[in-house]
């Protein structure tokens, strides 16, 4: 049996928010089989009572001093926008027709 | 010796003293790569004239009597995933073509305070997914040893660029391997220092609980000299370490490993490990021995596991990391013809932007990640992390350092596993360890394998903050290694 099908690789592309050709889902749908299969190796290692990390070294809460400090200009902060309309991001509609 | 020849040490005091200036040395590195970029591809970004502007800029600093640092106006070649507020930032994706940050990475911040000249970006693998710099959307690099391979990934533009003597440094970032891998097959010295020792702020994120900037040179000394250069605590960076570097200088120019103890990894050998790779390995063992080291065997049983692993925790961070690729800020925005909603535009530009790899990873990631497999993939991974952790922590209680070869196999054909994903993460076998646990590791030259006369580079792990235990025993590996042979290994590359 197969690690993975090729509508759950569309359906992970959907979550995903990328819109795959169909060749495309059938080479990857093909490769993350494979993938799938070696990383699964992993649950063979007993580890039920072994606490997960998250990260490397254990930091927690790191703080510094809520002072304020110069940020970017909206003239910076917008300059690498794919479209800009009166000092804001222009971008395409949110809500569907019928919203 | 020519200037492009020397050692980053040598030129930083040819400057301070006056016998060259900072222009002159860019000048030759920048002529160098007008005559070799054409074979090796490594720079997706040069512009001489803001190169010589930096470099004009220390020689007035000198001139106006400012003490500077022991690199000021010695050039480098800076990994293009750092940003930079004067050239473009692409991190090798279609999706940021022609995108120039409105900031600095802190790493390049004190690249530019430590008087470091840059020279360029370098090329990578897309967003640092990768082990050869074949998914890089700008075209491959090709590796000054052999043009016909690959120079390692994905700081792979960054070993290429010091191997062809374009420049004598160079930044990277290692996430699974990305500066050892590269380093070792290109027959150069690759640093990943503790994880939190180099800030990650401005560093584009792929996996942030792994990622780690580090240096590239010729030589160990130069290494460390960058390493101190650009490390330290980063208030803008929350997982940096509040930490002093380890003293990787000192220990450079010390190279003692009398009394050391060293272990060898068992796990790490054997069956798909090239007998080139295998052979130059074991004489570096004895040469340690020689040096007044005492070798044992050490067993790290979890090892074993840890590529499945990373390849469970990498890709779940990178599925997340790249959300914010939305085609909304900043970056590509294809399809938005007034017609489509924002996240069919989304859909589209990740589509276009991103290449295979990434896209790959971005599913795994999303899978991982998903309801129902959460506890069995993402959660069973973060488990063989701790057993990993834990594995380094009980061998550390034996021995000062652990060491392996850096890569199983010298450097692969450009194409060979570009359309095999298990093969080419098979790269990575023995450098992923150190990036669970978040320790340090470094790749020296440890000569060439008989088979295919291409570079095998020797890791040394070494404990958490602990840096400096790397730079020693490279430097004793090297200092034995370059007497036996009459000089350096590169020196022993085909001309270009």
């Amino acid at each position: 049996m197969s690690a993975i099908t090729r509508d759950e690789v569309a359906h992970l592309a959907r979550l995903s928010r990328l819109a795959l050709a169909d060749e495309e889902l059938d080479h990857f749908a093909a490769q993350l089989d494979v993938i799938i299969g070696a990383v699964a190796r992993v649950a063979e290692v007993a580890a039920d009572d072994i606490p997960p990390s998250s990260h490397a070294l254990p930091l927690t809460n790191v703080y510094r001093p809520d002072e304020v400090r110069p940020g970017l200009t909206p003239q910076e902060a917008l300059s690498g926008a794919p479209a800009v309309e009166d000092d804001r991001f222009r971008v395409p509609r949110i809500l569907g027709e019928e919203a | 010796m020519s200037l492009i020849r020397k050692s980053a040490a040598d030129l930083g005091e040819l400057i301070a003293s006056g016998e060259v200036s900072a222009v002159e040395v860019a000048q030759a590195h920048l002529d160098r790569m007008a005559a070799v970029e054409p074979k090796v591809n490594a720079f997706l970004h040069i512009d001489a004239e803001t190169t010589l502007e930096q470099a004009r800029a220390v020689d007035a600093r000198r001139a106006a009597g400012e003490e500077l640092g022991p690199l000021a106006g010695v050039p480098i070649a800076h990994k293009d995933v750092f940003t930079t507020r004067d050239m473009p930032t692409t991190a090798g994706s279609k999706i940021l073509q022609g995108w120039k940050p409105p900031y600095d990475a802190t790493v390049t911040r004190r690249l530019r305070e430590s008087g470091l000249v840059i020279l360029g970006k370098t090329n990578l693998d897309e967003f640092a997914m990768g082990s050869s710099t074949e998914n890089s959307a700008y075209g491959v690099t090709h590796n000054p040893w052999d043009l016909s391979r690959v120079p390692g990934g994905s700081s792979g533009g960054s070993s290429a660029a010091v191997a062809a003597y374009e420049a004598p440094l160079s930044t990277g970032t290692d996430t699974g391997g990305s500066i050892r891998q590269p380093a070792a097959v290109t027959g150069i010295v690759g640093m990943k220092p503790t994880y939190g020792g180099s800030s990650r702020y401005g560093l584009i994120a792929f996996a942030s609980s792994l990622d780690t900037p580090g240096p590239f040179a010729r030589n160990v000394l130069d290494a460390a000299l960058l390493h101190e250069a650009f490390s330290g605590h980063d208030v803008m960076d929350s997982t940096s370490v509040d930490a002093p570097v380890p003293s990787v200088v000192e220990a450079a120019r010390n190279g003692d490993v009398a009394g050391l103890r060293i272990g060898v990894v068992k796990e790490f050998g054997g069956d798909g490990y090239q007998a080139g790779v295998l052979a130059r390995f074991h004489e570096t063992v004895e040469l340690l021995e020689s040096l007044g080291a005492k070798v044992f065997e050490v067993s790290c049983p979890s090892f074993t596991t840890a590529l499945p692993a990373y390849y469970l925790i990498a890709p779940s961070e990178c599925s997340s990391n790249l959300a914010r690729f939305d085609a909304m800020r900043y970056g590509l925005r294809v399809g938005d013809d007034g017609t489509r909603s924002a996240e069919e535009v989304m859909a589209l530009t990740r589509a276009q932007g991103f290449g295979p790899e990434v896209k790959r990873r971005i599913i795994l990631g999303t899978y991982a990640l998903s309801s129902g497999y959460y506890d069995a993939y993402y959660g069973q991974a973060q488990k063989v992390r701790t057993l990993i952790a834990r594995d380094f922590e009980a061998a550390f209680q034996q021995v000062d350092v652990l060491i392996s070869p850096t890569t199983p196999t010298t450097a692969f054909p450009i194409g060979e596993r570009a359309d095999d994903p298990m093969a080419m993460y098979l790269a990575d076998l023995c450098t992923i360890p150190t990036n669970l646990a978040g320790n340090a590791a470094i790749s020296v030259p440890c000569g060439l394998a008989d088979e295919d006369g291409l570079p095998v580079g020797l890791q040394i792990m070494a404990p958490v903050l602990g840096d400096d235990r790397c730079y020693r025993v490279g430097a004793a590996v090297e200092r034995a290694l370059q007497s036996r042979w009459g000089g350096d290994l590169l020196s022993r590359a085909p001309e270009l």
